[in-house]
C-alpha cells in the first residue's frame, strides 16, 4: 500500500492553521500597542519610558496573581480566593510584625498560608468532587473573614525589611523600578519555565485541554489539579506581600474584587476560560493592557474611574467573542 | 499457533452490576503476534471485559494471567505500564498539544528536569516514521483528521513498549482510505509481535485481518473460532442469537401482510436522505399502520437513520415527505409538530430525564409541544399518567417515584408512554427492547402491534433479528452505513435469509462493492 | 431484574432537614445568647423584634436568590446580579432625584419603571450571551458582573445620590398591616415565582433542560428561549432587590450596593439544595438558605464581632453544607460506615445499560 498518496491528504494542516494558537495573544499585544499609541499620541509625558515602569510597579501584585490564576484557568478551574489571600497575607504579615517577630519568620508565615489554604481547595475540589467556584468562594470568606477578624483596621508595617523594599529604587538608566519589579519578573520566568518545560506544566495543560483523556494516559490528573491551587495560593501570598510592600500596611478591606480583575487580565491575554489554552506571556500583556487604560484614564482626567470597568467590561466581552468563534470555526 | 504460550490469558471473568449480569465466567486468551478480533451486540459484554482487563472495573471472578503471572490492574495507568495499551473508539488524547506532546506526554525526555522538547520531537518523529506517518510533530494534534489521530493514540500505545494493544473500534469514524491505512498499521504491529485485541462493528474488516475470533453474547462466551472456520453467515448468526425459545411467543403470524397496508400516500417518504459521516442516500416509505422493521448490526447506521427521520440530526442532502409534502425538518420541534415521536435506544442519556418524575417524564413532550404557558391540567395529566402506566403495566405504579428508579424495563415503557400520548403518526423505535427483561419485552412487541393495527406507522429497529421478524410487514437492512435492501416479510422471509443479507450486503450476491 | 428502589428517606433523608437543622440551631444559640432574641412587641401597630429584622433584612437575598434559583436549575449562574442591582437602584434613584416632586407617588412608579425596564435588558443582554451565542454562563454573566458596577457608578456619576422620597422609602422601611412592607414584597414575588414555575409548566421545563439537556431537545423543548427568560426573571429579581437596597437608606451608591450579594443568592441556593449541576429545583429551600445567611449576619452583629468576621462562620456554613450534600463525600463516609451499602452504580462509564442475561 502506497503511504505517499494518502498520507498529504490525511497529514497536511492547512496554512492558516499555524498562527492561529497565538491568534488572542496576538490580538492582545496589538491592542495594548494601539493604546500605547494613542497614549503617545495625546500625551506627551506618555512617551516618557518611567509611565511602563509605573505600570509594572502599580500592577505588579495583579500580575503574580493573575499568574496564579493562569495555572488554575488553564486546567479549566477557577479560583475566587486569590484577592482575599491577597489580604490575608498583607494583613497577617503587618500583624505579625507588629508583635515584633523578625522579618524573616514573618515573611515565611505570610508566604507559607496562602499554598496551604490553595491545598486544601485544591484536595476539597480533587477528592469531594464539588465545583471550584464554590469552593474558592468559601476560601474567599474564610480568608476575608480572617482578616477582619486579625484587625478590624488597617495596620501599618514599620519593619526596617519592609520599608527597606518598598523604599528601595533601583535605577535603569535615567528611570528606575523597585524591588517587587524585580519579583514581579523573576515569578513571570518561573511561571513561563514551568508551563512549558516541566512535566508539571504540560500536565496542566493537558487536563485543561481534555480531563478524561489525560486520566485514560495515565497522567497524575489530581496531583496536578491540587498543585495548580496551591501554585495559585503561593502567588496570592506573594502578591499579597508585594501589595503590603506597596502600601506599607495590611487593610482588612483592601485588594476587594481582585479576583475579577485577575480572571479578565487572563482572559485578556488570551488564555481560554475552558481550559487548555495560554501562555504566561498573555497574562503578562492581559495585566499591561489594564494597567494602561487605568493609565490612560489617569493621564485624560476628564474621564472617571467607573470607566475602567465598563471598558474592562466591554474587552472581556470582546476576547470571550473571539474565543468563541474560534471554538466554532474548530468544529 | 496453538503450539505458543498465550501472552494473555483470561479465565472465568464474571462481573456483575446491580440487577445485570455484564460478564458470565469469559474466557479469553490473546498470542503474540495476531490480531483477534472481539465480536458481540450491545450488550455482549465487549466493552466490560475490555474494561475489566484494563483495570477499569475490578471483577468479580475470574484470573487475568499476563506472561504467565497473574495481574491486576487498578486502572490505565497501570495497565499501560505493564505492557497493556488501549486506543478507544473516541480519541482519548488532547486536541490542544503538539502531536509529539501527545505521544510522550507523562514521559516526556527529561534534561536536568526540563522537558526536552528537540529530543521529544526527533522521536515522535522517528515513531511516526515506524508508522510511515509523515506529519509535522511540532504541530496540534487537533488540527489533524481523526484518522491521523487515532495512528497518534496508536503511537502511543506502541512507544511504552505494548505487548498488548487493544483497538476500541477504531475504525467507527474513519472512511475506506483511512481505514486502509490504519489495517496496515495493525500488520505491521503484528508482524513485530504485538497481540492485538481489536473490536470492530465492521465484518469486512474483521474477515481482512483478523487471525482469530471471540464471540460475547448477553455477557457469555459463545465461542473462539479461527477466522478461516467460520463464515460470515456463521458470525453474524452466533453473534445474534436465536432468543425464540426463551421468548413468549405472540399470536404467531407467519409474516405480515405488506400488500394490505401499502396503500395509500405514505406517512413519511425519505428519498435520497443523507448525511455525510453518519449515513449514506437511502430511500424509504412507512405507510399508515405499517411497522419497518430495521436490522443491521450495532454501528450500521440504523440510529443515524432514525435520527434523520426525527430530526435530532440535519440531513444535508435528498427530500423528505410527510403525508405527500415536502418538508424540511430542521428539529425535533419541527418533527413533532409533523406528529413524528422517536424513542432513542439510549434512554439515560437522551432519552428521560432522571431527576424528574414518572408523571413529568411521560408529559413532557406533550407539554413541550403546548408551550409552557399552557400547562396541562393536572386532571388531565393524571388521567393520562393512570392510563398509561395501566396499559403498559410500569411498575412501580408511583407516578411521583424519580424516573431514575425505575428499572430498564419500566424506563423504557415511560419513554414510550411520554410519545403515545402525543399521538403520534409515525413512531420510530430505536432499540425498544434492549436491557429489559423479557416480559416487558413481550409486552412492548405486542403493543407495537396493536399500535400499527390502530393505524399508526413505526419504525422499529432492533439487533434482535427474531422481533423485527414478528413485528414487521417490511425489513429494512443496514450494513457499514447503506440502506442495502428492502424485504418483504413474507412466508419466504426469515432470520436466515436476512443474516446473510448483513453479512454480505446483498442477496445471493457474492460481497458487496462496499 | 431488580429494581434500584430509592432508599426510603426518612426525616433526615428529607432535603429540607439539614438546612432547617442548620437554622434552628442559629435562631436557638441567640435565644441563648440573647434571651431577648424571640421577643416580638407591637409599637405603633407595627411588629418589631429581632426575628421581624432578620425577615425584613433577608427580604432582598431572598429576591436575588430566588430568579438564582432558575438560573441553577437550568444549569447556569447568575454572577452579575450584584451588578444590577446597583444599576436598578441608581437609575430608579437618579430618576426620583431628577423630578421637582420627589413625594410624588406618580414620579416614584415612573422610576420603578424605568430601573426595571433597564434591568430587564441587562437580562436579556446575559440571556442572549448565553442561549443564543452560546458562551459559558459562568463567563458571560462575568462581562455584566464587571461592566455593570462601571455603569451603575457612571449613572450615579461616581457619586451617592441621595433622595427624600416617602413613597420609594417605603419600599424599604416602610409597613403594611403590621408587617415590614420588605416582607411583604419578598412574600409577593416568592408567590410570583412561584406561581410563574409551578402553575404553568415552566418549573418543570427549566427542570428537564437543567436535568438533561439532550433529552429535553429530543423531547421538542425549545431550551433557548427559557434561558432567555430565567435570565431575565434573575435580573427582574435583582432590580426588585436594588429598589428596596437603596430604599432603605435613601441613596444609591453605584460602587457598593448590591456588592457580593451574588455571592450570598449562589450560597443561599446551595444550601437550600438545589444542585449547582441543574436539574430540580427548590423555592422554599433557598428562603431558608437565605435565612440561614441573614441570621448568621445579624446574630455575628448582635455579638458585637465585626460583620465582615461573619465572613468566616459563612465559610464554614458553605463547606459543611455542600460536603453534605456532596455525592463523593457521602460516598466516603458512607464506605467508612461499613461494607452494606451498595458499590456507586458504574452507569456512568457504561455505555448503555448491559443486557439483561
Amino acid at each position: 500500500m502506497s503511504t505517499t498518496q494518502l498520507t498529504p491528504r490525511l497529514g497536511r494542516p492547512t496554512w492558516w492553521r499555524l498562527p492561529r494558537r497565538q491568534v488572542p495573544v496576538l490580538v492582545s499585544l496589538g491592542l495594548l500597542l494601539l493604546m500605547y499609541g494613542i497614549g503617545v499620541s495625546q500625551y506627551r509625558a506618555f512617551s516618557n519610558i518611567q509611565v511602563i515602569f509605573n505600570v509594572f510597579i502599580d500592577n505588579g501584585f495583579l500580575l503574580v496573581v493573575a499568574i496564579g490564576m493562569t495555572f488554575v484557568i488553564l486546567t479549566g478551574g477557577i479560583d475566587l480566593s486569590v484577592g482575599s489571600v491577597v489580604a490575608m497575607t498583607a494583613m497577617v504579615s503587618a500583624a505579625l510584625l507588629r508583635e515584633g517577630l523578625p522579618s524573616a519568620l514573618v515573611l515565611l508565615i505570610a508566604l507559607l498560608i496562602g499554598p496551604t489554604l490553595g491545598f486544601v481547595m485544591g484536595c476539597v475540589i480533587h477528592f469531594f468532587d464539588i465545583q471550584p467556584f464554590i469552593v474558592t468562594l468559601a476560601g474567599m470568606f474564610f480568608a476575608r473573614g480572617l482578616c477582619t477578624w486579625i484587625s478590624s483596621v488597617s495596620v501599618p508595617i514599620s519593619d526596617g525589611f519592609w520599608t527597606a523594599a518598598a523604599q528601595e529604587r533601583i535605577r535603569i538608566g535615567d528611570n528606575f523600578v523597585t524591588v517587587s519589579v524585580l519579583i514581579t519578573v523573576a515569578v513571570v520566568a518561573l511561571a513561563a519555565y514551568t508551563l512549558a518545560y516541566t512535566r508539571l506544566g504540560r500536565n496542566v495543560y493537558a487536563i485543561g485541554g481534555n480531563p478524561q483523556s489525560a486520566l485514560l494516559m495515565g497522567l497524575p490528573v489530581g496531583r496536578t489539579r491540587i498543585a495548580v491551587y496551591t501554585i495559585s495560593g503561593l502567588c496570592s501570598a506573594i502578591g499579597g506581600i508585594l501589595l503590603s510592600f506597596y502600601t506599607l500596611s495590611g487593610a482588612p478591606l483592601i485588594a476587594v474584587g481582585m479576583e475579577l480583575d485577575a480572571i479578565a487580565a487572563v482572559v485578556i491575554g488570551g488564555t481560554l476560560l475552558t481550559g487548555g489554552a495560554g501562555y504566561v506571556l498573555g497574562t503578562v500583556l492581559g495585566v499591561l493592557v489594564l494597567g494602561v487604560i487605568q493609565t490612560l484614564i489617569t493621564f485624560d482626567g476628564t474621564l472617571n474611574s467607573w470607566w475602567t470597568k465598563i471598558v474592562i467590561g466591554g474587552l472581556l466581552f470582546a476576547f470571550i467573542l473571539l474565543q468563541r468563534l474560534i471554538a466554532i470555526r474548530k468544529k | 499457533m496453538s503450539d505458543r504460550h498465550p501472552v494473555l490469558t483470561m479465565t472465568a471473568i464474571s462481573k456483575f452490576f446491580p440487577g445485570v449480569r455484564a460478564l458470565d465466567g469469559v474466557d479469553f486468551r490473546l498470542f503474540p503476534g495476531e490480531v483477534h478480533a472481539l465480536m458481540g451486540e450491545n450488550g455482549a459484554g465487549k466493552s466490560t471485559l475490555i474494561k475489566v482487563l484494563t483495570g477499569v472495573y475490578g471483577s468479580d471472578a475470574g484470573t487475568i494471567m499476563l506472561d504467565g503471572a497473574p495481574v491486576s490492574f487498578t486502572g490505565p495507568r497501570q495497565a499501560t505500564a505493564a505492557g497493556v495499551s488501549t486506543v478507544y473508539q473516541e480519541v482519548n488524547l488532547c486536541p490542544n498539544l503538539s502531536v509529539a506532546e501527545n505521544i510522550f506526554i507523562g514521559r516526556q525526555p527529561q534534561r536536568f528536569g526540563t522537558v526536552n522538547w528537540r529530543e521529544m520531537r526527533r522521536r515522535a518523529g522517528t515513531l511516526l516514521a515506524r508508522l510511515d506517518l509523515d506529519i509535522d510533530v511540532g504541530e496540534l494534534l487537533g488540527g489533524y483528521s481523526l484518522a491521523v489521530q487515532q495512528m497518534v493514540a496508536i503511537a502511543r500505545a506502541v512507544d511504552v513498549r505494548a505487548r498488548v494493544l487493544i483497538l476500541d473500534e477504531p475504525t467507527s469514524s474513519l472512511d475506506a482510505d483511512e481505514v486502509a491505512q490504519l489495517m496496515r498499521i495493525m500488520r505491521q504491529l503484528r508482524d513485530e509481535g504485538i497481540a492485538i485485541l481489536f473490536v470492530t462493528h465492521f465484518l469486512d474488516q474483521v474477515y481482512e485481518i483478523a487471525d482469530r475470533i471471540t464471540v460475547l453474547r448477553n455477557g457469555r462466551l459463545v465461542g473462539e473460532y479461527p477466522t478461516a472456520d467460520l463464515p460470515q453467515y456463521a458470525l453474524v448468526e452466533k453473534m445474534i442469537g436465536k432468543e425464540l425459545d426463551t421468548l413468549e411467543r405472540l399470536d404467531e403470524q407467519a409474516g405480515r401482510d405488506l400488500a394490505a397496508v401499502e396503500t395509500g400516500v405514505p406517512v413519511v417518504e425519505a428519498t435520497g436522505l443523507a448525511r455525510t459521516g453518519s449515513v449514506a442516500p437511502f430511500s424509504l416509505t412507512i405507510h399508515q399502520g405499517e411497522v419497518v422493521g430495521m436490522a443491521g448490526l450495532l454501528g450500521s447506521g440504523r440510529t443515524e437513520v432514525a435520527r434523520l427521520f426525527f430530526g435530532a440530526d440535519r440531513a444535508d442532502r435528498g427530500r423528505l415527505a410527510v403525508d405527500g409534502q415536502p418538508v424540511t425538518i430542521r428539529g425535533p420541534v419541527a418533527a413533532i409538530d409533523r406528529n413524528i415521536a422517536f424513542c432513542s435506544e439510549n434512554r439515560r442519556t437522551e432519552g428521560l430525564v432522571g431527576d424528574l418524575s414518572v408523571r413529568e417524564n411521560i408529559i413532557l413532550a406533550m407539554q413541550a409541544a403546548r408551550g409552557w404557558l399552557r400547562p396541562v391540567p393536572r386532571r388531565r395529566q393524571d388521567e393520562l399518567v393512570r392510563r398509561y402506566v395501566e396499559a403498559l403495566s410500569i411498575r412501580p405504579n408511583d407516578p411521583d417515584m424519580p424516573v431514575r428508579n425505575l428499572s430498564g424495563g419500566n424506563q423504557q415503557k415511560v419513554l414510550l408512554a411520554r410519545w403515545l400520548i402525543t399521538e403520534p403518526r409515525l413512531l420510530i423505535l430505536d432499540e425498544p427492547t434492549r436491557g429489559i427483561d423479557i416480559g416487558a419485552k413481550a409486552e412492548i412487541q405486542r403493543l407495537v402491534v396493536q399500535l400499527s393495527d390502530g393505524g399508526m406507522a413505526v419504525l422499529f429497529i432492533s439487533a434482535e433479528l427474531e422481533e423485527v421478524l414478528r413485528l414487521s410487514h417490511k425489513v429494512a437492512v443496514m450494513r457499514d452505513r447503506q440502506l442495502v435492501t428492502q424485504l418483504a416479510n413474507d412466508d419466504s422471509l426469515d432470520a436466515e435469509r436476512v443474516m446473510r443479507v448483513i453479512a454480505s450486503g446483498a442477496e445471493q450476491k457474492g460481497r458487496d462493492q462496499a | 431484574m431488580t429494581t434500584w428502589k430509592a432508599r426510603l428517606p426518612g426525616v433526615t433523608g428529607h432535603r429540607l432537614f439539614w438546612p432547617v437543622v442548620v437554622l434552628v440551631t442559629l435562631v436557638a444559640a441567640n435565644a441563648v445568647y440573647r434571651p431577648s432574641f424571640l421577643a416580638i412587641e407591637v409599637k405603633d401597630g407595627h411588629l418589631y423584634g429581632s426575628l421581624i429584622d432578620i425577615l425584613r433584612l433577608s427580604a432582598p437575598l431572598i429576591l436575588v436568590a430566588l430568579g438564582m434559583t432558575l438560573v441553577i436549575a437550568t444549569g447556569g449562574i447568575d454572577l452579575s446580579v450584584g451588578s444590577v442591582v446597583a444599576v436598578s437602584g441608581a437609575v430608579a434613584c437618579l430618576y426620583i432625584s431628577r423630578q421637582p416632586d420627589q413625594g410624588d407617588v406618580g414620579t416614584v412608579l415612573t422610576a420603578l419603571v424605568i430601573a426595571a425596564g433597564v434591568a430587564l435588558l441587562l437580562g436579556a443582554w446575559n440571556g442572549m450571551l448565553v442561549a443564543v451565542i452560546g458562551i459559558q454562563p459562568i463567563i458571560a454573566t462575568l462581562i455584566l458582573m464587571v461592566a455593570g458596577r462601571g455603569l451603575a457608578q457612571l449613572v450615579t456619576s461616581g457619586q451617592i445620590i441621595t433622595i427624600n422620597s416617602s413613597p420609594y422609602r417605603m419600599i424599604g422601611t416602610g409597613h403594611l398591616l403590621t408587617l415590614p412592607f420588605a416582607i411583604i414584597l419578598a412574600l409577593a414575588v416568592t408567590l410570583a415565582v412561584a406561581v410563574l414555575t409551578r402553575r404553568t409548566a415552566l418549573g418543570m421545563i427549566i427542570e428537564a433542560v437543567g436535568g438533561n439537556a439532550e433529552a429535553s431537545r429530543l423531547a421538542g423543548i425549545r431550551a433557548r428561549r427559557v434561558k432567555l427568560l430565567v435570565y431575565v426573571v434573575s435580573a427582574a429579581c435583582a432590580a426588585v432587590a436594588g429598589f428596596m437596597m437603596t430604599a432603605n437608606v435613601s441613596s444609591a451608591d453605584g460602587n457598593s450596593a448590591g456588592l457580593w450579594v451574588e455571592l450570598d443568592a449562589i450560597l443561599a441556593v446551595v444550601i437550600g439544595g438545589t444542585s449547582l449541576a441543574g436539574g430540580r429545583f427548590y423555592l422554599s429551600g433557598t428562603i431558608v438558605g437565605a435565612l440561614i445567611i441573614q441570621t448568621l449576619t445579624t446574630s455575628v452583629y448582635a455579638m458585637n464581632i465585626d460583620p465582615q468576621t461573619s465572613l468566616l462562620f459563612k465559610a464554614m456554613v458553605v463547606i459543611v453544607v455542600c460536603l453534605i450534600q456532596a455525592p463523593a463525600f457521602r460516598a466516603r463516609f458512607r464506605r467508612r460506615r461499613g461494607a452494606a451499602a451498595p458499590p456507586p452504580v458504574p452507569v456512568d462509564q457504561q455505555k448503555e445499560q448491559v443486557a439483561a442475561p
